[in-house]
């Protein structure tokens, strides 16, 4: 059935005007539906739920016994009225533990021997008002002396990370709270209903059948708090704050301040004009510019030419398929960091390519193929990265359209080749919408990749040829680099951590906007096949 | 009666010509195949070619594609020569890169697959909004909180360390390839959703506990999916430098992994141009065991790719 749809989605035009009209379609569908029925179905559906929630606290501690009244203040209380009394204590120890931690606020000694509470102390540093590091001579007689007590200034980071860290343990302390008294009322539902309330056995059962997926999520959304949620809030925050390497007196002060949105002004050359906001408000939008054309260019040039070489690959008829395979997909068992900086020496200026066209007198001078030095062309090195990714990203979309193409119904060649079409004609009445049409989420999660393909540009051209300002300062940002090499350049190398967050953000901002835009899109391809 | 020999043989005619054309498009195919073959191989056989180069002739890049002698000084050089004064480590880092590899490819395929489980057959509270947070976070660059992962894995003490403690850093390492591996459970949902829900049912009705239902329904038919999630892990840490150089740390030459010795020979402040030959054998040891790995499980690898698309 799904493939009669495919069938008469051909016939509607050619490749090129169907995602003329979905293009059309985007935005005057799907952002419309977005802000009119997807936005407030969301908010309508949360208000519900918090609803619901407030509904529900209410009734239990209403309708609880005793135990379960008690358990909202002493936590394992409901536990131990049932006879829970391994449960019990667990939640009790945790609230014992939990409050010593809030109240004793054990400091963290990080480097330069500064503390850092934590516990309600990191949230009240959350404010960021660090002091600058003091020396307090012994005696003020006015004269200065050696003696004395030096305060080293505050670590704004630790501050800010054991304050979200604190966040953290709060909200899972909440769900533990929680849970605590929903699982004494349902001791509580239990005996009403003539059951037993449940053993700490069988809770324990319980998590190997119906309560499975609680086993199996734990360590995951513990280890993605810990290691992907965190940091990437912490890194959001930063964006907001003065932190960079320009700013620090000495490489072990680590003090910043909340500034707000000076740093997302800075884009706009709007405010304060330090030279890292020069270097912002300068290069923002060329690298954003080349950011897009290099996803378009890499997304598509991989597609087609996968898709082609695929149809190559798999003529009827062909010998060595596997030896062809085999070589083509050599690129993508190599790692990336071999073969890029393999063709990187390959293409260098005394490399055997240039040595190759010297000799051939078709050159004079070598050519600076990946713009090493800031006086060769930008345009080469766009070009070739774009070309040497293709080498790279060919061999995967042929891995991955191979399978599709086989299962291809032969009858619509077969039909085709009745009514006299041409081969090529078969290619894009048949091959190419077929194709299209199945891999469409695969076509918009690799642009999203190739925004933050971080490989090829770092390993090619490093992001050369650099940019020279009027002044002469070379700015952080080539010619090449992307948002996300520009990212990395500008943390791992300059240390100007809150212009890296505000970059990350706006990468965020691009990719989820359109993740949101063609999500409905796949949704509605989806909704379309179970109507069949 | 006359009228339809005379279409007969025009058909035939038709067809034999059909048949030329066929012949010269699939040679024109061989031609075209052929000559990308080349051109896909030419980096590849360069970069053994060097490997295998004398070393008579320096270390640097060569003018010339073929080398005029050959030998196996630069693998002995990996060994057992010295590089700016320090020792190779060459050995060191391939044990480094093998250990980490191993533990990750066993925790984040177990990460994986509960996860890809759940939100794929089981029905629970907060499946959806967990979803989307996932597609959330994945939207980041993962640069972006690489450096605030180097920060907290420093103040537990997993990071950042030197000399005798350098190998914590190796646990942090793990840890930090690791440990987000649960929220990339797609694909792995992708082949979940294909393997009927009725078989999940029918053994519901049967008694079995969802602990049973996944370990001896679902796992056993699972082989592709588990083969391919564990070659993908697996492979990480032998091709990433960026994170594996930021955790380690460059002043620990000797936790290195391979990517980030071999990176640093050619690239950022140790780079020094001699050291290219070496690079090069360097590249084949370590590409050897993976493409092999890769063409040994080249099926699963296919469907993996393939499911993974579909599914977006």
């Amino acid at each position: 059935m799904a493939d009669l749809v495919v069938n008469e989605r051909q016939n509607e035009g050619n490749i090129f005007k169907r995602f003329g009209r979905g293009f059309v379609r985007f935005f005057t569908k799907s952002i419309p539906h977005f802000f009119t029925k997807s936005l407030p179905g969301f908010f309508v559906n949360l208000y519900r739920r918090i609803k619901n929630f407030f509904i529900d606290f209410g009734k239990r501690f209403k309708d609880g016994s005793i135990g379960t009244k008690l358990s909202h203040f002493i936590m394992g209380s409901g536990s131990i009225y049932h006879g829970q009394y391994i449960k019990g204590f667990i939640f009790f120890a945790i609230q014992v533990l939990f409050i010593l931690y809030m109240v004793l606020c054990p400091a963290i000694i990080g480097p330069n021997g500064v503390k850092v509470p934590t516990g309600w102390k990191s949230l009240a540093n959350l404010a960021l008002q660090g002091h600058e590091s003091q020396f307090i001579p012994a005696s003020t007689g006015g004269a200065w002396t050696p003696e004395g007590t030096f305060i080293p200034a505050s670590n704004s980071f630790l501050m800010l990370l054991l304050g979200l860290v604190t966040i953290a343990i709060i909200i899972l302390y909440i769900i533990v709270w929680l849970s605590n008294i929903k699982s004494s009322y349902a001791a509580d539902t239990a005996i009403k209903e003539g059951r037993k309330p449940s053993t700490f056995v069988e809770d324990l059962k319980a998590l190997l059948d119906e309560r499975f997926h609680i086993l199996m999520l734990t360590p995951t959304c513990l280890a993605a708090l810990v290691f992907t949620l965190l940091p990437t809030i912490l890194m959001i925050c930063l964006a907001f704050t003065t932190y960079n390497d320009l700013d620090m007196q000495s490489a072990h002060t680590v003090l910043f301040h909340w500034n707000g949105f000076t740093n997302f002004a800075s884009i706009f050359s709007l405010g304060k004009a330090t030279s890292l906001g020069i270097e912002i408000s300068a290069r923002f939008f060329p690298v954003l510019g080349w950011t897009f054309i290099w996803a378009i260019f890499a997304t598509f040039t991989c597609y087609f030419g996968g898709i082609l070489l695929a149809v190559l690959i798999n003529k009827k008829g062909l010998k060595f398929k596997k030896v062809f395979r085999t070589i083509f997909i050599l690129t993508i068992a190599i790692p990336q960091f071999i073969s890029l900086l393999t063709m990187r020496n390959l293409l260098m200026s005394n490399g055997p390519i240039n040595s190759m066209l010297m000799n051939l007198h078709w050159i004079k001078e070598p050519i600076g193929f990946l713009g090493q030095k800031s006086t060769d062309n930008p345009y080469l090195a766009k070009v070739m990265v774009i070309i040497i990714n293709m080498w790279l990203g060919i061999p995967y979309t042929m891995l991955m359209t191979s399978g599709i193409l086989m299962n291809i119904p032969a009858d619509l060649y077969e039909a085709a080749r009745v009514d006299g079409t041409s081969r090529p004609k078969m290619f894009f009445k048949i091959t190419l919408p077929y194709v299209i049409f199945i891999t469409t989420p695969y076509l918009i999660s690799s642009f999203i990749g190739n925004i933050n393909s971080f490989n090829t540009i770092f390993l090619l051209t490093g992001g050369g040829p650099t940019v020279t300002s009027a002044d002469g300062v070379n700015y952080v940002a080539g010619q090449t680099d992307l948002l996300v090499t520009w990212l990395y350049k500008l943390t791992i190398d300059q240390g100007d951590y809150n212009t890296g967050a505000v970059i990350g953000i706006f990468t965020f901002i691009i990719t989820a906007t359109i993740t949101l835009i063609t999500y409905r899109r796949s949704k509605a391809y989806n909704e379309e096949d179970t109507f069949q | 009666m006359a009228n339809a020999v005379v279409m007969d043989s025009s058909k035939q005619k038709k067809f034999r010509s059909q048949k030329g054309a066929e012949r010269t498009s699939l040679i024109l195919t061989y031609v075209v195949l052929g000559i990308l073959a080349v051109i896909w191989i030419i980096p590849i056989l360069w970069i053994v070619l060097s490997a295998f180069r004398g070393y008579s002739t320096g270390g640097n890049v060569s003018s010339d594609y073929f080398p005029k002698s050959f030998g196996i000084s630069n693998f002995i050089n990996l060994f057992t020569g010295t590089w700016l004064g320090v020792d190779y480590y060459f050995l060191r880092w391939f044990l480094n890169t093998l250990i980490v590899a191993v533990i990750d490819c066993i925790v984040s395929t177990l990460l994986v697959l509960s996860v890809a489980y759940c939100m794929s057959k089981l029905r629970f509270k907060m499946r959806k909004a967990f979803m989307n947070i996932t597609m959330i976070l994945g939207l980041f660059p993962g640069f972006m909180s690489m450096i605030a992962i180097y920060y907290l894995l420093k103040a537990i003490g997993l990071s950042g360390q030197t000399d005798e403690n350098a190998w914590l850093n190796l646990v942090g390492l793990v840890l930090a390839y690791s440990a987000g591996a649960g929220l990339g459970f797609q694909v792995a949902k992708g082949f979940f959703d294909v393997i009927p829900t009725s078989l999940v049912e029918s053994a519901k009705l049967d008694g079995c506990t969802n602990v049973k239902i996944f370990l001896k329904i679902i796992l056993p038919l699972s082989k592709p999916i588990i083969i391919y999630t564990a070659l993908m892990s697996f492979t990480g840490p032998w091709m990433d430098f960026i994170f594996a150089k930021v955790i380690i740390g460059v002043g620990n030459p000797q936790m290195w992994t391979v990517s980030v010795g071999l990176y640093s020979m050619m690239y950022g402040n140790q780079y020094d141009p001699s050291m290219f030959t070496t690079f090069a054998a360097g590249c084949v040891i370590v590409a050897i065991p993976i493409v092999g790995l890769f063409m040994a499980l080249q099926k699963y690898y296919v469907e993996g790719v393939t499911a993974g698309a579909v599914k977006g």
